[in-house]
């Protein structure tokens, strides 16, 4: 080894090609021992990071599980002193809630992005852009107190303005993802269409917007995932109530309106009811994120 | 070719659909004669002159290719005859575009009839996200509703001109995608034709694929060529020399805008090119 470093040398100075050699060694020992330790640093962070939502899943299984049971799902409203009830109404009154924020949220977010994804360098494309990523930054509760002075002082509590509060929630994260989505779809397959003598409406609906179908599901898919748990906007807009109802113009009850009124009672009974919603609302929220994700998994089979 | 007697009438339906104005085929059937004529062109974005003062003429039924070095404005002037370069903003064509003797910028000229008439291959197989059937199908079924039977129809008959029909016949339900490369660009150009343009432009079909694929290609071309006006911007020089009948050869001028230096029969400007320039540029010397 020694020999043959010798013999090339032009790279090893004579003589010196020993010294080098062991010097490169240590270095390496410097050099492994500082990646090692730089690895489990990172190793430990990332620990660190993952372990709070180890531990809330853990602690809100263990908690909730226990509480959970058919006629929790399916019971609605019943005072303590009856064994308190279940959640039926919650559910119900969430479905609504989630339907209609998606329901003004996703037709106006998509075509919303396929504006901004066909003029991207206007100055409206950029506004456009750039008041989207505003919204995305805005706290949940100013938009809950928007749409509280904008309806609710006016017309009262209701389901309606709650799905209103949602689905600005949502707006922007079905904007931006369904944008990102439509930028990956090649230009020249929409200038295909068009030079068939499509116009440019039905090329979007046609072949843009089914190219990047999948996509953009899995982004409305996260868009729900995200406002699923959102309690601030609610209770500005839609009160919370304890009957089943699903008048769109009446407050309704929802999970985590009535999560978090359980959570503060002072009845035993409450709290644990509390916790089996908790867990429930993860549970929805994790299976759109899986969902979201089979979604991605399969798309990219397809394709490639 | 053994296209079924029945698919031609189906296709000849769609024809009548589009209306009177595509009955005007005069040039085409009068035999030899310029299909498409370009009168001092210069094609710009905002400031810049891609394309200036080109001045010539592609023929019915024959292949012009277009050949020049990367950046010369070919695929901008190619992208010119169907109308492509209204979707970019900020590109303006002077000079005039005649197909059949009729200006194709002029002001009431309907874009989409252009398009029809002038139908498009691009550089990288396209095929949209369906069906082989539905990619087909897709430009016959912009002009007007078409019975079922006669979708069909068109569909094979575009499919077989296309060299396709046999390897896709069983399979017409499935993805165009899951399509080797040269057999999408192949439904790429039956998807082209489904809406019987008169003019097929080509933007470096091949550049994509592999040698076999690309040879089945240019067989198709000559196929096409007995019932088509095709032009084809091309970097191989083997494959402008090999399909096309004549060959125009583009470069920049000072300004970097495209120029054309030469136009002529293929033979002669692979054999006896006139310009010291189509000569250094077909023998390698640059570009």
């Amino acid at each position: 080894m020694n020999e043959s470093v010798e013999q090339m040398g032009a790279l090893a100075v004579p003589g010196t090609g020993e010294r080098r050699l062991r010097r490169s060694v240590m270095h390496q020992r410097v050099r492994h021992a500082s990646n090692t330790f730089m690895l489990g640093l990172t190793g430990l962070a990332t620990a660190v990071g993952i372990a709070p939502l180890v531990w809330i899943l853990f602690d809100v299984f263990v908690r909730g599980a226990s509480a959970i049971s058919v006629q929790f799902l399916m019971d609605t409203f019943k005072p303590t002193s009856l064994g308190g009830g279940g959640i039926w109404h919650a559910l119900v009154g969430t479905s609504i809630l989630m339907g209609l924020a998606a329901l003004f949220s996703v037709p106006l977010g998509i075509l919303t992005a396929l504006y901004v994804a066909r003029n991207p360098n206007t100055s409206l494309g950029l506004a456009v852009r750039f008041g989207t990523d505003v919204l995305s930054g805005l706290p949940s509760i100013v938009v809950g107190l928007f749409i509280y002075t904008l309806v609710v002082s006016g017309h009262g509590y209701s389901a309606l303005a709650g799905g209103v509060a949602l689905a600005i929630l949502m707006l922007p994260i079905i904007v931006r993802t369904t944008e990102e989505m439509l930028k990956l779809v090649p230009k020249s397959l929409r200038e295909a269409s068009l030079a068939l003598g499509a116009p440019e409406w039905k090329t979007a609906l046609q072949v843009w917007l089914p190219a990047a179908m999948t996509g953009i599901v899995t982004g409305l898919m996260l868009a729900v995932a995200r406002v699923a748990g959102e309690t601030a906007p609610l209770i500005f807009t839609t009160l919370g109530s304890n009957n089943l109802s699903t008048a769109l113009d009446k407050p309704i009850a929802s999970l985590p309106l009535t999560l978090f009124k359980y959570a503060v009672d002072p009845s035993k009974v409450r709290n644990a009811q509390a916790w089996a919603i908790a867990l429930i609302i993860v549970t929805l929220v994790l299976l759109l994120n899986i969902g979201a994700r089979l979604i991605a998994t399969w798309r990219s089979r397809k394709m490639y | 070719m053994t296209e079924s007697a029945i698919a031609v009438p189906a296709n000849l339906a769609l024809r009548s659909l589009a209306g009177a104005r595509t009955a005007v085929h005069t040039t085409a059937e009068s035999g030899l004669g310029a299909k498409m004529r370009l009168d001092k062109v210069s094609v710009r974005y905002k400031d810049f002159v891609a394309v200036a003062d080109v001045q010539l003429s592609f023929y019915a039924n024959k292949i012009t290719a277009i050949i020049g070095p990367s950046g010369c404005g070919k695929s901008t002037l190619l992208r010119a005859l169907n109308r492509m370069n209204d979707l970019i903003p900020g590109a303006r064509l002077e000079g005039h575009i005649l197909l059949d003797g009729e200006d194709i910028y002029a002001p009431n000229v309907d874009v989409v009839e252009v398009r029809r008439r002038v139908g498009m291959v691009f550089q990288r197989p396209n095929p949209f996200p369906k069906s082989v059937y539905d990619n087909v199908a897709y430009g016959p079924r912009l002009y007007g509703h078409l019975k079922r039977s006669e979708l069909d129809g068109i569909v094979e008959y575009s499919l077989r001109r296309a060299a396709l029909w046999d390897e896709v016949k069983d399979k017409l339900r499935r993805s165009g995608m899951a399509l080797s490369g040269g057999q999408q660009q192949r439904l790429c150009i039956a998807r082209a034709i489904a809406v019987e343009p008169e003019v097929i432009l080509m933007d470096e079909p091949c550049s994509a694929l592999d040698p076999v694929a690309t040879l089945k290609i240019e067989e198709l071309m000559r196929q096409l060529a007995k019932e088509y006006t095709i032009v084809i911007v091309t970097h191989n020089m083997q494959q402008a020399a090999r399909v096309s009948d004549y060959t125009a050869f583009l470069m920049m001028n000072e300004n970097r805008a495209g120029t054309l230096v030469e136009y002529g029969e293929t033979k002669q400007i692979f054999t006896n090119p006139r310009d010291k320039r189509t000569e250094d540029y077909i023998t390698g010397r640059f570009g």
